[in-house]
């Protein structure tokens, strides 16, 4: 840690403990706060040029936890080793998922598939099994978004959810699949 | 998805959706005692002569072994259940409990003639000791690793295997009040056996079940 950031991290202490009583806009700064300082903290420890890893992806596994997670901060503990603590255990967890996947670059494989027709009823068996791996509004959402094509407005509708909700739970499912997958 | 747009719809849901129940850590081990009696009550029950028992020192023993056990075992889990929490420290409580065995162990050594103690060590009750404390513990188990999803354990397996502790100190106060071997010779060879089926068990069940 920094002693140029211990101050802006003193900050996230009061941005939290108002955010966890209810105060939405200081949940957003203290979001976007903890963002910036979880991207510097991203950017330091992972290798960056390297095939099947996004910093941004990474970045925001991180705000996913730190919000399914909030309640186990408590008020008087200080922000910084709490949010340090999550990132470092989202980065370890990108860094093995993305160990356990190979990588294959598919350019100029086109002539390895001489059956075109093989191929997709392989791959829509294997976005069918991952669907349905999820449960609840996470499988109808990423089925209506990504299965069927529907617009995320029109998911929301249909489903009663607000859009916001709509995008938490795709990108939540998203994340359980690659989590449940990617480790096969 | 933006970074951006993910920052607006967590804020957003913080105040729609209020809270889904998280079973705080105090609560789960309030109840650790309920589930272990309700396990031991129909399959074992306390000895005939339980309470005349309580006036001897090798039996009041066994319960403050694993009472102490249970004790470091919780001081533990509970630092270990949320990030950045203070483990390295309280860990080197749970060598009390070991401390206390082995100085009981030491004791009953001095006191008692060679010739008696294998006997002793090896008491009536090993194999019932060793399906016992885990039987009882395995509820208990499964209701501390149901609090812990709750929280954010940062070392899954570690805490899995903590629980598993945590749990087999819980049964093994039970399971002193029905066993008839009170010797800590018998005490500290198959009272840990016992513990390690549920520190294993915690460890594996706990690295696939509390990864978040």
């Amino acid at each position: 840690m920094q002693p140029a950031s211990s101050s802006k991290l003193q900050g996230l202490d009061d941005l939290l403990r108002r955010a966890l009583a209810g105060d939405e806009r200081a949940y957003r700064v203290f979001l976007t706060d903890a963002a910036a300082i979880v991207r510097r903290f991203a950017a330091q420890r992972m290798p960056r040029h390297s095939a099947g890893f996004d910093l941004e992806d990474l970045v925001q596994e991180i705000l996913l936890a730190v919000h399914a997670k909030r309640h186990t901060w408590r008020p008087g503990e200080p922000v910084g080793p709490w949010l340090f603590a999550i990132a470092r255990y989202k980065a370890i967890d990108a860094y093995r998922r993305r160990g356990r996947r190979i990588e294959i670059d598919i350019a100029g494989m086109g002539d390895v598939f001489e059956d075109p027709s093989g191929a997709p009823t392989a791959i829509a068996q294997d976005v069918n099994r991952a669907v349905a791996s999820l449960g609840g509004r996470q499988r109808a959402v990423v089925s209506a978004l990504s299965v069927e094509g529907k617009s995320i407005s029109q998911t929301a509708e249909e489903l009663e959810m607000s859009e916001g909700a709509v995008r938490v739970a795709f990108h939540r499912g998203l994340s359980a699949i690659a989590k449940k997958f990617g480790r096969d | 998805m933006q970074t951006d747009q993910l920052i607006a719809d967590l804020a957003g849901e913080t105040t729609r959706r209020r809270n889904e129940f998280a079973m705080p850590f105090w609560l789960a081990a309030a109840l650790a005692p309920f589930v272990a009696l309700a396990v031991f009550m129909p399959m074992l029950g306390p000895r005939a002569n339980f309470v005349a028992s309580l006036s001897t020192v090798r039996f009041d023993m066994k319960f403050v072994m694993a009472g102490l056990l249970v004790a470091a075992a919780l001081a533990v889990l509970a630092a270990l259940a949320r990030p950045a929490r203070p483990v390295s420290s309280r860990l080197k409580w749970l060598a009390l409990p070991a401390l206390v065995l082995v100085a009981a162990v030491a004791v009953e050594l001095i006191i008692l003639p060679q010739d008696v103690w294998p006997a002793r060590a090896m008491g009536q009750n090993a194999l019932n000791c060793l399906i016992a404390i885990p039987t009882i513990g395995a509820p208990v188990l499964a209701l501390f690793l149901y609090a812990l999803s709750h929280q954010a354990p940062t070392r899954p397996a570690m805490a899995g295997a903590v629980a598993g502790l945590a749990a087999a100190g819980v049964s093994a106060i039970f399971y002193a009040a029905h066993c008839t071997d009170d010797s800590p010779l018998f005490v500290a060879l198959w009272y840990p056996l016992a513990t390690l089926i549920l520190v294993a068990a915690g460890a594996l069940v706990g690295s696939r079940l509390l990864r978040w």
